[in-house]
């Protein structure tokens, strides 16, 4: 048996297809491992079901970083300062002012030499006082000298300063430009532009509006009134860019969901395909062995299953009970077990049973059992082997077909969930393409190099095919 | 005699397949209705709007509260009884089977139809044409691409062009929905020459000729993405299918025989091919019927796959039942001409010798 594998393996490697496909199905196992290991399943669930929160540094609907080589353009990364986080470019003093009241000074100085503006601008705080809150003032300053005070407030709990959406600053700045420039921008100016933006006669329209590079600077200064009054302030500049997989409209990590879709995805993929041709070609060998009645009634079970529409009853199943995704393959595998396969078996086995060897195996008095166990069902197995590794890639796409008609396992992250986010999430409308088209990839190396290796098996396991 | 024992046969097979109709209708009424979990879903919903519209009836305002919530339960088990929910599901199941097996297909239960009705029949009647119009089109470019493509390359085996329609096949792994995405992608997103889903541009315009090449246009991105997802493979199982059966001995006789290369190709290559292509061709077009639900998802497309993946979504029975029934038929009486057919076609049934 084992030089029998070893002449099947060595046929194999002579369709350079084959070689192609089982090395993409071997670089993902290897992703699969690494994924398993580096990342916890637990892990994985968390970060993709804590929503924003957990995410709330992360810019949103973000590239992946390698855009900017394909563009040609450097794209802004996320940069965050935090004054809890001591760092170069964060300063934080205070000054006795009298008896009890402290002047706050905070610096942040970053630079921003990137060929495109940033998508948001946030100042998340968080502020301690005992009776009076710290009356502070932000401060925005740019490479060319110019200052832009950004608010005065009096913050009473922590909180976040959205600068991109605060319409007051809005309305000042196109103010600010107006009376510098004497014309009014051609377009909706918001502070995450004309805060970077050189001011010149450029930032007057939208397509011709440029980035201003140079040392930035948020100065913020504060009234504290307490002896344990303090200020702290986090500054995160959102970039265009997150990791090597870019965010979604949740501002989370696509590349986690693209990293764990690969285990799930073949993982699922393969036990669906090898328990579906297993059961199918049991109950296929069972009816064509015994015959009569057994016969008659399989037969006609697998034409109930073959009328009953396979994917409204797995909707069904899955909007009632929300299974998770192993249960579903369970369900699944319930579903196709007398599927339209069982007839394509039993019509093998119905050639086979005929065939001298079984005779002989009657003759010495073999069992039922035994022929079908030890004489019919190995026989059958190498023709199998193709039909299986084809079918991988048929469950892994009924997955993703699940995710996207939006019933798939709602907890677990997988490509399909990601292709289904950026389908209803406006990917194709918005131009966010790595959005449907990194899943889309995976996806698509996967049933390739699958089918690859199917079609190779094909051709040796039935020679037949191989003349032709 | 002989003709007595097909006559016999056919009318077995024809119980046999009544029987299979039977039996997958009532597992469907079983499944759809989760074994009567639908029955709570409606019950609820019932008391709800009766209650609702009891307590907004300004002539019920002068009731106190115990003779409002009595008239509720009475008018709720009125309405129970009219719809028969006083029976235990085991019964109306049967009730259900009969009415659906009769075509009586009754009323959604949550779904209406776009002009507002709730009938089942209008609601299935409403979404055919747009099914048919796309998935059979499609369905049946396929079947000729596939006959044509495969007849044309299994008389040029090895030339360039069978080889790289050979390698060419795996590409069928991928489902047509996929291929859907990157057609949206390139020709809607980025070239924004077609439209990225629906049937018609809303509005619709009103000259018939513009709606027709409105629709058309539509059609565009979906039958592509079904012709490029599956006509290779379509081409080369065809091919493979034809070369197969020409190195059969009998047209190895034929050709030793002298006989022309036409003749051949028609009486001894195409003649014994003829039933499998026959049953293929007429499955096709009765799975067709049912659309694709994940294509009409992507594309946005309002056929019978849209309606059966909301009616699976959201438990409405009738709904499924109708469809189910429909498709059942058409299958059994398609495979009983089939036999039929066969019996016509293939000369070892219509002897008997098989």
């Amino acid at each position: 048996m084992s030089s029998r594998t070893r002449e099947y393996l060595r046929a194999l490697a002579s369709y350079k297809s084959a070689v192609v496909g089982i090395a993409v199905i071997m670089a993902l196992v290897a992703i699969s491992i690494y994924t398993v290991i580096a990342i916890p399943y637990d892990e994985a669930v968390r970060l993709w079901r804590a929503g924003e929160q957990h995410w709330l540094d992360a810019p949103k609907n973000a590239f992946p970083s390698w855009y900017s080589f394909v563009l040609q353009k450097r794209l802004p990364e996320t940069i965050i300062r935090d004054t809890t986080k001591p760092g170069p470019g964060v300063y934080k003093v205070d000054v006795p002012a009298g008896e009890l009241i402290r002047i706050l000074r905070i610096d942040i100085d970053f630079r921003f030499d990137y060929d495109d503006f940033p998508s948001e601008i946030n100042i998340f705080y968080s502020v301690r006082f005992n009776r009076s809150a710290p009356q502070v003032t932000m401060t925005w300053t740019k490479p060319d000298g110019t200052t832009v005070q950004l608010r005065k407030f009096t913050p009473s709990s922590d909180g976040a300063y959205y600068v991109s959406i605060d319409r007051d600053l809005t309305s000042r700045e196109v103010e600010r430009i107006v009376a510098k420039l004497g014309a009014r921008p051609n377009y909706e100016l918001s502070p995450t532009m004309s805060l970077f933006a050189v001011e010149d006669r450029s930032i007057l329209e939208s397509d011709k509006v440029q980035v201003l590079k140079g040392n930035y600077r948020l100065s913020v200064e504060g009234l504290l009134f307490d002896p344990q009054s303090d200020f702290d302030v986090k500054l995160v500049v959102y970039g265009k860019v997150y990791g090597w997989a870019g965010t979604d409209h949740l501002r989370r990590d696509i590349g986690i969901a693209l990293l764990w879709g690969t285990p799930i995805a073949l993982s699922f993929g393969l036990i669906a395909a090898v328990a579906v041709a297993l059961i199918q070609m049991s109950v296929g060998a069972v009816s064509a062995w015994f015959g009569g009645a057994v016969d008659n009634a399989i037969q006609r079970v697998t034409e109930i299953f073959i009328v009953l529409p396979f994917l409204p009853t797995l909707i069904m199943v899955q909007t009632l009970y929300k299974v998770d995704i192993w249960t579903l393959l369970l369900v699944i595998i319930a579903l196709l077990s007398f599927g339209p396969g069982v007839k394509n078996y039993r019509a093998l086995f119905l050639q086979l049973k005929e065939s001298q060897y079984i005779e002989a195996a009657k003759s010495y008095g073999a069992g039922s059992a035994r022929i079908v166990a030890l004489h019919l069902i190995p026989r059958v197995m190498p023709t199998m082997i193709p039909s299986i590794v084809f079918s991988v890639a048929d469950f892994v796409f009924l997955e993703a077909a699940l995710a996207i008609l939006g019933i798939g396992d709602p907890r677990t992250p997988t490509w399909g969930k990601v292709i289904q986010d950026s389908f209803y999430g406006g990917a194709l409308f918005k131009g966010l393409y790595y959005w449907t088209l990194e899943p889309a990839f995976l996806l698509l190396i996967t049933s390739l190099s699958f089918a690859l290796v199917g079609f190779a098996l094909d051709k040796i396991f039935n020679p037949r095919l191989r003349e032709v | 005699m002989l003709l007595r024992g097909v006559a016999l046969y056919l009318l077995k097979r024809a119980a046999v397949l009544l029987l299979t109709v039977v039996v997958a209708v009532y597992v469907t009424i079983l499944v759809a209705n989760m074994g009567g979990y639908v029955d709570e879903i409606v019950k609820g919903e019932l008391l709800f709007s009766i209650s609702t519209s009891v307590y907004q009836n300004p002539a019920y305002r002068t009731l106190n509260e115990t003779a409002l919530r009595n008239l509720v339960n009475q008018l709720y088990e009125l309405e129970l009884k009219k719809r028969g929910f006083d029976q235990p599901f085991f019964i109306r199941g049967f009730n259900y089977l009969r009415d659906a097996l009769t075509l009586d297909l009754g009323r959604s239960l949550f779904i209406s139809s776009d002009s507002g009705s709730r009938s089942v029949r209008i609601i299935i009647l409403e979404r055919l044409p747009n099914t048919v119009l796309l998935f059979t089109t499609t369905q049946l470019l396929l079947f000729f691409i596939g006959l044509f493509g495969g007849l044309y390359l299994s008389r040029r085996f090895g030339s360039r062009i069978e080889r790289s329609v050979s390698l060419l096949a795996p590409l069928s792994a991928l489902p047509g929905w996929f291929y859907g995405l990157f057609l949206i992608l390139i020709f809607a997103s980025v070239l924004r020459l077609l439209p990225y889903g629906g049937m018609v541009d809303i509005p619709p315009p009103t000259d018939r000729f513009a709606y027709a090449l409105s629709v058309l246009k539509h059609m565009i991105l979906p039958v592509m993405s079904w012709l490029l997802a599956y006509s290779f493979f379509a081409i080369y199982t065809r091919r493979t299918f034809f070369l197969i059966f020409s190195s059969e001995d009998f047209v190895e006789v034929a050709k030793a025989k002298g006989l022309p290369e036409d003749l051949v190709r028609r009486r001894y290559i195409l003649r014994p091919t003829l039933p499998p292509i026959v049953t293929d061709f007429s499955l096709t077009l009765i799975a067709s019927w049912l659309g694709a639900i994940v294509t009409e998802t992507i594309f946005n497309w309002p056929g019978i796959g849209r309606l059966f993946y909301e009616a699976a979504a959201l438990f409405d029975t009738p709904v499924i039942v109708g469809l189910v029934v429909i498709y059942s038929y058409l299958l059994a009486v398609t495979v009983f001409v089939l036999e039929i057919v066969y019996a016509i076609l293939d000369p070892r049934i219509r002897t008997g010798v098989v």
